[in-house]
C-alpha cells in the first residue's frame, strides 16, 4: 500500500475526556461538529443518532467556510454523562468529521436561535401581541390587517417563553432555526 | 507528468498501485468497463464467485489471513445489495475491505433506472466510510483514500460507488502520494496513562490480560510484543473469539478463550481478578454476561484505537487510546525501566487458584459408542493437522464454538470466524479468500450443515480456481445452536430447528466435480480425515455427529461469569431465567 500525505493541521488527538465521572442524571449538551461539506455528511450524523437511539433536541447545519469546504453542525442533545461521552466519541469516528466540541463543558458559550411567529387576530389581541413583541425585541417582518409575522432571536428559552405568551393571542404557526452556538472569548 | 486515462482504467491502476493482487467479484452491466480493463491486464487476478455475498466474505478471509486489505467488485442494484451482509460483517469485526460497486450513469441517478439502488444510502450504516464518485477526475484520489481509511485506525469496510459514465470518461490520474487526507487516527498512547497501568501491574495480586481482535488487527508486531509482555510479567492471559492466536495456545500462561462458551478458568479469572488489562477487545455482551456482576472487584485498563469503544459498556479506570503495538511497546519500556516489578508472591498464589479451576477440566468429554461426538471430531482434526501450515475458518453455530474450544492456534491471522455479526454462510467463501492468499497452505472450514448450505454455490468457485479448501461439516442435522437454546429456554420445543431434506453431501460434491467423504463411525474418523488431507482439491467432508450434543461450558444469558453451566450434568432446565431470556 502506498501512504497518503496527512494534511497539515489535522488533529489525531482525541478531544474526548476518556475519564469522565458518570452519574445517571440526564444532561443537555450543545455540540459543535465541524464537518467536511460532502454530500451525505448530515445523513451520517443523523443516521448515527437514529441508529444508536440518541436524542436530537435541535440541529442546525450550514456551510461556514466555503474555501475550506467546511460545514458546522450544531446539535443539542440530552443523555446521561456516559451517553454524552459516547455520542462525542461516535461523532468523532465519522471520517468526515474534523472536530467535535462540547460547548456545554468547554467553558462559557453563547447560544442563539431565530424564530418566525405567525399571529392572527384583531382588536385587543392584536394590540397586546405588538406590545409583547416589543418587550421581547421581536420585529414585525410581515403584516396584514388580521395577522403579523414576528421575527425573534434569542436563547431557546426566550423563544419558548414568547411562544407561550403568543399562544392565547392567536399564534398559528412557528418556524424555528434551531440553535447556533459559539464558545465565548478569543479562542476558536 | 499527469497521466490521463478512463475511469475504468484508473480503478485497475489504483488497485495495482496499492499492491492488490486479487479481486473477488461478479460482473454486471454497471461494471462492464472495469471488467474490460481487468481482461486486458495480468497484474491482478480476478476470482469469479457465485454470489456477491461470497465475494465480500472471500475478501474478508483474504484480508484477515494476509493482513492486507481485501477487494471485491460488484455491479449496481442487486450486486450491491447482495454485498450488504458481508459489509456489515466486516464492520462488526473491523476487517479492512474495499468494495467497488457499479452504479447507473450519473444522469440517470434518481430516476429508478434499471438496477439502480441508493448504494451509498444503503451502505452508509454498514461501512466505515463510503463515496459516490461523480467525476472521473476525483476517482483515483478517492480510490487511494479508500485504502488509507479502510486500513488505518480501527480498520473496516469501505464502499466506492462508481457510475458507469464515470468509468467510461477520461480524467487525470492522481498518484497515491499526491493525495492529501485529514484522517489520521491517534496511534501513540498517553504516557501518563501507560505509566499508571505499569504501576498497577507492579502491585496487582490477581492480574489477567483480556485480549481481543484488536491485537490481530494491529499487526504481527502487536502479537510479538504481547507475548513478550506475558512472558516477562508471568500474568495469565485469555482472549475473545476474535483474538485467538495472538498468544499461542501452547503457551504456559494461556487460559483459553473466555466468554459465553469460554473456558471455566478463563471466566473465573476474569470474575475474580483485581487487575483486568483489556488489550484490543471491546467488552462485548458475549464476554461480559450480566453487566452489574461483571468482574466486580477489579481495576480495569483498556487499550483501544477507537475512543467510542472505551467506556461504552464498562466503565474503565485506566483508558488508553492508541494502537495496540504502539501502546504495548511503550508499556513494556516503561515497566522495564521501572525495574520489571510484579507482586511475585501474590501472582504465584493467583496461579495456584487458577490451577485449581483448571482441574475442573471443563472441556472434557467422553467418546463412547458408535456415534461421533463433535468434540471428538475436532480433537482428531487438531491432532492430525497441528503440524501443517494451517488456516481455519468457521461458519456460525455450535461447531464454531467447538472449533474455538478444541482447535489450537499458535499464531495470529490463522483463525477466520464471524464474531460480531455471527453470519452463517461466512466460512466457505472466507476459506476461498484465505486459500487465494495462501495457495500452499492447508485451509479448513469447520462448518455446520445448515450454515454451509447458505453459500454452497461457492463450490463452483473452488473448483474453477482449483482451490483445495477442505469443508469439514459437523453434520448434526440440526440448527444446533438454535436447538440448544430451545432446549434450555423454550421447553424443548424444537420449532424449525431441524435440518430437513438435507442433500447427500457426497453426491453434491461430485456434482461439482469435487471430492465427497462421509464418515459416521468414530473408528473410521482418522482415516477419513487423512483421506481429506491427502486429496489435492476441494473436499466436502460430511461428518455425521451426535445430534443433540450441547455446547458447554456456557454462561447463560443474564448470568455472571461465575455461574457457568458445565458439561453433561448441568442443571439446564432452570438455567436461564425470564429476565435473561429476552437477551440473545
Ligand atoms: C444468516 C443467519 N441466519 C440465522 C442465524 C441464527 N443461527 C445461529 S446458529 C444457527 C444454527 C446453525 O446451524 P448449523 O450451521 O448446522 O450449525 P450447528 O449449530 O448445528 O453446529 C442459526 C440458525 C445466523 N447466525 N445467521
Ligand atoms: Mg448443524
Amino acid at each position: 500500500m502506498s501512504p497518503l500525505k496527512i494534511k497539515k493541521g489535522s488533529t489525531s488527538h482525541s478531544a474526548y475526556d476518556l475519564r469522565p465521572t458518570f452519574s445517571d442524571k440526564e444532561e443537555r449538551h450543545t455540540l459543535a461538529v465541524l464537518v467536511e461539506n460532502e454530500p451525505g455528511v448530515l445523513s451520517r450524523v443523523i443516521g448515527l443518532f437514529a441508529g444508536r437511539g440518541y436524542n436530537i433536541d435541535s440541529l442546525t447545519v450550514a456551510e461556514v467556510d466555503h474555501l475550506g469546504h467546511r460545514s458546522r453542525i450544531t446539535i443539542v442533545t440530552s443523555g446521561t454523562p456516559q451517553i454524552i461521552v459516547q455520542i462525542k466519541a461516535q461523532l468523532g469516528r465519522i471520517v468526515d468529521v474534523h472536530k467535535v466540541n462540547d460547548l456545554t463543558v468547554e467553558g462559557p458559550s453563547v447560544e442563539r436561535e431565530l424564530a418566525l411567529f405567525k399571529v392572527q387576530g384583531t382588536g385587543e389581541h392584536r394590540i397586546e401581541a405588538i406590545r409583547l413583541a416589543d418587550i421581547f425585541r421581536a420585529s414585525v417582518v410581515d403584516s396584514t390587517l388580521e395577522s403579523f409575522v414576528f421575527e425573534i432571536t434569542g436563547t431557546s428559552e426566550k423563544i419558548d417563553a414568547f411562544a407561550e405568551l403568543m399562544q392565547p393571542l392567536g399564534l398559528t404557526e412557528i418556524a424555528r432555526t434551531g440553535v447556533a452556538a459559539l464558545a465565548r472569548g478569543s479562542v476558536a | 507528468m499527469t497521466k490521463t486515462m478512463t475511469g475504468a482504467k484508473m480503478v485497475v491502476q489504483a488497485l495495482i498501485d496499492q499492491g492488490v493482487d486479487t479481486v473477488f467479484g461478479y460482473p454486471g452491466g454497471a461494471v462492464l468497463p472495469i471488467y474490460d480493463e481487468i481482461f486486458q491486464q495480468n497484474s491482478i487476478k480476478h476470482v469469479l464467485v457465485r454470489h456477491e455475498q461470497g465475494a465480500v466474505h472471500a475478501a474478508e478471509g483474504y484480508a484477515r489471513s494476509t493482513g492486507k486489505p481485501g477487494v471485491a467488485l460488484v455491479t449496481s442494484g442487486p450486486g450491491a445489495t447482495n454485498a450488504v451482509t458481508g459489509l456489515t460483517d466486516a464492520l462488526m469485526d473491523s476487517i479492512p475491505i474495499i468494495v467497488l460497486t457499479g452504479q447507473v450513469p450519473t444522469f440517470m441517478i434518481g430516476s429508478d433506472a434499471f438496477q439502480e439502488c441508493d448504494t451509498v444510502g444503503i451502505t452508509r450504516p454498514c461501512t466505515k466510510h463510503n463515496w459516490l464518485v461523480k467525476e472521473t477526475d476525483k476517482l483515483s484520489s478517492v480510490l487511494h483514500e479508500a485504502f488509507h481509511i479502510a486500513t488505518s485506525g480501527r480498520p473496516g469496510p469501505v464502499v466506492i460507488d462508481i457510475p458507469k459514465d464515470v468509468q467510461f470518461a477520461t480524467g487525470k490520474y492522481t498518484e497515491a502520494r499526491q493525495v492529501e487526507t485529514h484522517y489520521n487516527p491517534q496511534v501513540k498512547g498517553d504516557m501518563e496513562m501507560i505509566t499508571e497501568l505499569a504501576e498497577a501491574m507492579e502491585t496487582a495480586k490477581r492480574p489477567v490480560f483480556y485480549t481481543g481482535g484488536g491485537v490481530i488487527n494491529s499487526g504481527p508486531a502487536a502479537s510479538q510484543l504481547l507475548r513478550e509482555l506475558v512472558a516477562e510479567t508471568g500474568f495469565p492471559i485469555t482472549s475473545t473469539l476474535m483474538g485467538l492466536g495472538c498468544y499461542p495456545a501452547s503457551g504456559d500462561n494461556w487460559l483459553g478463550m473466555l466468554g459465553m462458551h469460554g473456558l471455566y478458568e478463563a471466566n473465573m479469572a476474569m470474575h475474580d481478578c483485581d487487575l483486568m488489562i483489556n488489550i484490543g477487545a471491546r467488552f462485548d455482551d458475549r464476554i461480559t454476561g450480566r453487566l452489574d456482576a461483571f468482574s466486580p472487584g477489579s481495576t480495569k485498563a483498556h487499550i483501544d484505537i477507537d475512543a467510542s469503544s472505551i467506556n461504552k459498556v464498562i466503565k474503565v479506570d485506566i483508558p488508553i487510546l492508541g494502537d495496540v503495538a504502539h501502546v504495548l511497546e511503550d508499556l513494556l519500556n516503561v515497566w522495564k525501566s521501572r525495574g520489571r516489578k510484579t507482586n511475585k508472591e501474590a501472582v504465584q498464589k493467583w496461579w495456584g487458584q487458577i490451577n485449581e479451576w483448571r482441574k475442573v477440566d471443563c472441556l472434557k468429554f467422553e467418546q463412547k459408542g458408535k456415534v461421533i461426538k463433535p468434540q471428538y471430531a475436532l480433537s482428531r482434526l487438531q491432532e492430525l493437522t497441528k503440524n501443517h501450515d494451517r488456516y481455519i475458518c468457521t461458519e456460525v453455530g455450535q461447531h464454531q464454538m467447538w472449533a474455538a474450544q478444541y482447535l489450537d492456534f499458535e499464531d495470529p491471522n490463522r483463525w477466520m470466524t464471524s464474531g460480531g455479526l455471527g453470519t452463517m454462510g461466512y466460512g466457505f467463501p472466507a476459506s476461498i479468500g484465505v486459500q487465494m492468499g495462501h495457495p500452499d497452505a492447508l485451509v479448513i472450514n469447520v462448518a455446520g450443515e445448515a450454515s454451509w448450505l447458505m453459500n454452497m454455490q461457492e463450490l463452483g468457485t473452488a473448483m474453477q480456481y482449483k482451490l483445495p479448501v477442505k469443508q469439514f461439516i459437523l453434520n448434526n442435522e440440526r440448527l444446533g445452536m438454535v436447538r440448544q437454546w430451545q432446549e434450555l429456554l423454550h421447553g424443548e420445543r424444537y420449532s424449525s430447528s431441524w435440518s430437513e431434506s438435507l442433500p447427500d453431501f457426497v453426491k453434491l460434491a461430485e456434482a461439482f466435480g469435487a471430492k465427497g467423504i462421509i464418515c459416521s463411525d468414530p473408528d473410521d474418523l482418522d482415516d477419513a480425515i487423512m483421506e481429506m488431507l491427502n486429496h489435492d482439491g476441494p473436499v466436502l467432508f460430511d461428518c455425521l455427529v451426535e445430534k443433540h450434543e450441547n455446547c458447554f461450558p456456557m454462561i447463560p444469558s443474564g448470568k455472571p461469569h461465575n455461574e457457568m453451566l458445565l458439561g453433561e450434568n448441568a442443571d439446564t432446565a432452570n438455567a436461564i431465567k425470564s429476565d435473561g431470556a429476552v437477551m440473545v
